[in-house]
């Protein structure tokens, strides 16, 4: 089924009334009644009715790449602003692959303001997380542009397999890391920076409509761009951040599955 | 600001490139109503982009101050509401609030576009009182020019209610204008870098090193000015940003309803 | 809906018109949008009359000071502010004793539906602002605030709807104006209710003025078909951002 033909439910409304069926995420059952409890589009999956959102802040979760800011450096390690309700801990022992000493200037590692590719290593029950740099891809980011996208569309920027990013990339020629808590980062020649950011937003706003990747490969021609769909991509390739990362290695469709999004274009 | 990211955009902006498609010296597109609310004598709401201002007028009766016994008592406040941007807390106006207020207070002021003396009611005892607020319901930059336009549209909306010699009869609304001879536009140009934009959006204010505002009238006459930012500008920047804030003054006095 | 109450409705269609031509049970032309405020989690604007409300949510975010923090669970804190012109006389900017007990009201009036559990130490901020008030300013915060709240994606049992009803010279009557809202020197009763739609369950209820217990489960009887038609309005206007 297309995002296109579901519907749109709000809290409150009434989704089914039977015994048959099975409240998923985002519903709850009163008496025979499964009601919405947020605002998303409406989904079966065999009994399970749930709905999948639309809107809402990042919630951390374990293993998620995240692109964080400095917003403070303490004696052990430095706090990252997530785009969420809850800052991150990045300490210095998850700081480098090197050995940072105890004492070191840390701002010469990472300093006030500064980007960063992190993931998610610990989220405890009071939603204290902890963030590591040491893994691949995961990196200060330099420059570009930053924005702040709905976190609940970062998959369709991704797209099936990164296939959607990808296509960006190469068409623009630009680096891109999308962060799973709604950061994007881009750079490259600042025209080109500005042509991804735009087809970024499009894609943002017209993810709910069919046909997306042959709309944003037309929206890129249209700019002169060359572009090539990719169904898999390079592995060593350099500009390889965050996203590819999870949705090579632990990450699949099976993930997303859970997270209720479809990356299957119709 | 991150100082790598500040750098980049200046490279674009060098380049007359912006990230919503638009040159440096480009507003974003504009939006108004005027009269949209019901308890005001004089309202407008203004979009420039996805910055949004509202701006009502009240009139009342009050005792003129004693240095200017026959002049209209004339009052500009504005607060920057928490609604309209995460970055603001409640509490009293800060300094930008009313450095914005201000700044706009001294266009209609220094321009005398309201005869105020055609306020008075009776010398020394009686005269029309206009308190022009100020409230930005979005804030993604450029707000004092954005809330300057609001306000002049809402003086220039403003319709007299009647007054039986003792009361305000804010109800009967009366076909009386106030009486508006110049429209005075502010119009703030910004330095970042080299580069000079006008009508940023909050990314770009946020990376600003020097800004200058000007209230221009109809013949291109400046009636005041403000210099904002941490860095200091040379002549040469003001002869530039001056040109830039005529031109810009002229296109959006091609905006206001007639 | 009772039988009282319908025979009431029907004498009234029949014999009484209140000054702009409404029933006694019809309430005022409502506008109503979402996604107004741009730069918040979750924005709405709701229009009754001549009462509008902007509402803004922002968060779950950080809440500091640290003695506010609820370990258990996020906090919601809503702020309700009359902009200087929304009202015939100037309004002094800044927080009144009336302001701030309409804040913590409409916190409790919200708080029944949500769910902040995931959210430890966090807080939901709602800031509500009035820029044209005439009568049933509170309601319409409430009405735009729950609107706001489900766009901002929050975990709710239902939306909240809010209207008034009250008693004017001797009529029982739903959504006051200012204009019945004074009438007679203020002898009318102003009754502000908010509901959970789907159970009438009441989460507020104030009362300005002089009432009878009968009349008073009258009027809250005569005021659920308002609040169906308020909910209708909210819940079309979270869903036409989408289309």
């Amino acid at each position: 089924m297309s995002e296109e033909q579901k519907k749109v439910v709000v809290p409150g409304e009434i989704l089914a009334e039977s015994m048959e069926v099975l409240p998923g995420f985002g519903t709850y059952r009163n008496e025979k009644k499964i009601i919405a409890s947020r605002l998303g589009l409406l989904s079966q999956e065999g009994k399970v009715i749930k709905i999948i959102p639309l809107s809402g802040k990042y919630l951390p979760q374990r293993n998620d790449i995240v692109i964080g800011q400095v917003f403070d450096i303490l004696i052990s390690g430095w706090r990252l602003e997530i785009n969420s309700p809850y800052s991150a801990m990045l300490s210095m022992k998850e700081a480098s692959h090197d050995f940072i000493n105890k004492g070191a200037d840390l701002t010469r590692y990472y300093n006030l303001e500064d980007y960063v590719v992190a993931k998610i290593v610990n989220v405890t029950s009071q939603n204290l997380i902890d963030v590591s740099m040491r893994g691949p891809g995961l990196k200060k980011l330099k420059g570009g542009r930053i924005i702040k996208i709905n976190p609940f569309k970062v998959p369709r920027i991704i797209g099936k397999k990164g296939s959607m990013v990808s296509m960006i990339k190469n068409a623009t020629g630009c680096k891109i890391v999308v962060g799973q808590n709604g950061l994007v980062w881009i750079q490259g020649d600042p025209a080109m920076e500005i042509i991804a950011i735009q087809t970024i937003t499009k894609i943002e706003q017209e993810s709910h409509l069919n046909g997306l990747t042959e709309k944003i490969k037309t929206y890129l021609e249209q700019h002169g761009l060359t572009v090539v769909k990719e169904e898999s991509h390079d592995e060593q390739h350099d500009d390889h951040s965050g996203h590819e990362h999870r949705q090579d290695d632990q990450y699949g469709e099976q993930h997303d599955e859970q997270k209720g999004e479809e990356y299957e274009e119709n | 600001m991150n100082e790598d990211i500040k750098h980049d955009l200046i490279q674009s902006l060098s380049k007359n490139l912006r990230v919503d498609l638009r040159k440096n010296e480009d507003l974003r597109s504009i939006e108004i109503e005027t009269g949209c609310v019901a308890t005001a004598e004089g309202s407008a709401r203004v979009k420039f982009g996805d910055t949004e201002v509202i701006a009502g007028v009240k009139l009342a009766v009050e005792k003129p101050f004693p240095d200017t016994p026959e002049d209209a008592i004339l009052m500009v406040a504005s607060e920057m509401l928490p609604l309209s941007n995460p970055k603001y807390e409640g509490g009293p106006p800060g300094v930008d609030a009313i450095e914005m207020a201000r700044v706009i207070d001294r266009s209609f002021r220094e321009s005398r576009c309201i005869e105020t003396k055609k306020l008075c009611i009776q010398k020394g005892e009686k005269v029309w009182s206009i308190a022009i607020d100020i409230a930005p319901l979005n804030d993604d930059g450029n707000l004092l020019d954005v809330g300057a336009f609001a306000a002049l549209l809402a003086l220039q909306n403003t319709v007299f209610p009647e007054y039986d010699g003792t009361k305000v009869l804010v109800d009967k609304k009366t076909t009386m204008k106030l009486p508006m001879v110049r429209e005075p536009i502010t119009v703030t140009v910004f330095k970042i870098g080299n580069a000079f934009v006008v009508d940023p959006t909050e990314t770009e204010q946020t990376s600003f090193d020097a800004r200058m505002t000007f209230a221009i009238l109809a013949d291109d006459k400046i009636c005041s000015m403000q210099k904002g930012g941490d860095t200091a500008i040379m002549e040469e920047d003001l002869d530039i940003m001056l040109d830039i804030a005529i031109k810009t003054s002229q296109e959006l006095r091609k905006k206001i309803p007639r | 809906m009772t039988s009282t109450v319908n025979n009431m409705m029907n004498r009234k269609v029949k014999n009484m018109k209140r000054t702009d031509g409404r029933s006694q049970t019809d309430v005022r032309p409502i506008t109503a949008k979402t996604g107004v405020i741009k730069k918040a989690d979750g924005s709405a604007y709701f229009k009754i009359g001549n009462t509008t409300a902007y509402a803004a949510v922002y968060g779950p975010r950080n809440l500091f000071p640290r003695f506010l923090q609820d370990p258990k669970k996020g906090i919601l804190r809503c702020n309700y502010n009359m902009l200087p012109f929304s009202a015939s006389d100037r309004v002094r900017p800044g927080p009144s004793r009336r302001s701030r007990e309409i804040s913590m009201i409409t916190e409790k009036a919200l708080l029944p539906v949500l769910d902040l559990d995931a959210y430890p130490n966090a807080v939901v901020d709602v800031f509500i602002e009035l820029t044209e008030t005439d009568a049933g300013s509170r309601c319409a915060g409430i009405c735009a605030a729950a609107m706001a709240l489900a766009d901002a994606g929050l975990i709710m049992k239902d939306l909240v709807a809010a209207v008034s009803v009250g008693k004017v010279g001797n009529d029982l009557v739903v959504d006051l104006d200012g204009v019945e809202e004074h009438y007679n020197e203020n002898e009318s009763t102003d009754i502000p209710v908010a509901m959970i739609p789907s159970t009438h369950e009441i989460t507020l209820l104030q009362c300005d003025g002089i009432i009878a217990k009968e009349e008073l489960f009258k009027a809250i009887d005569m005021v659920k078909p308002a609040m169906q038609k308020i909910a209708e309005v909210q819940r079309n206007a979270l869903k036409e951002k989408y289309r």
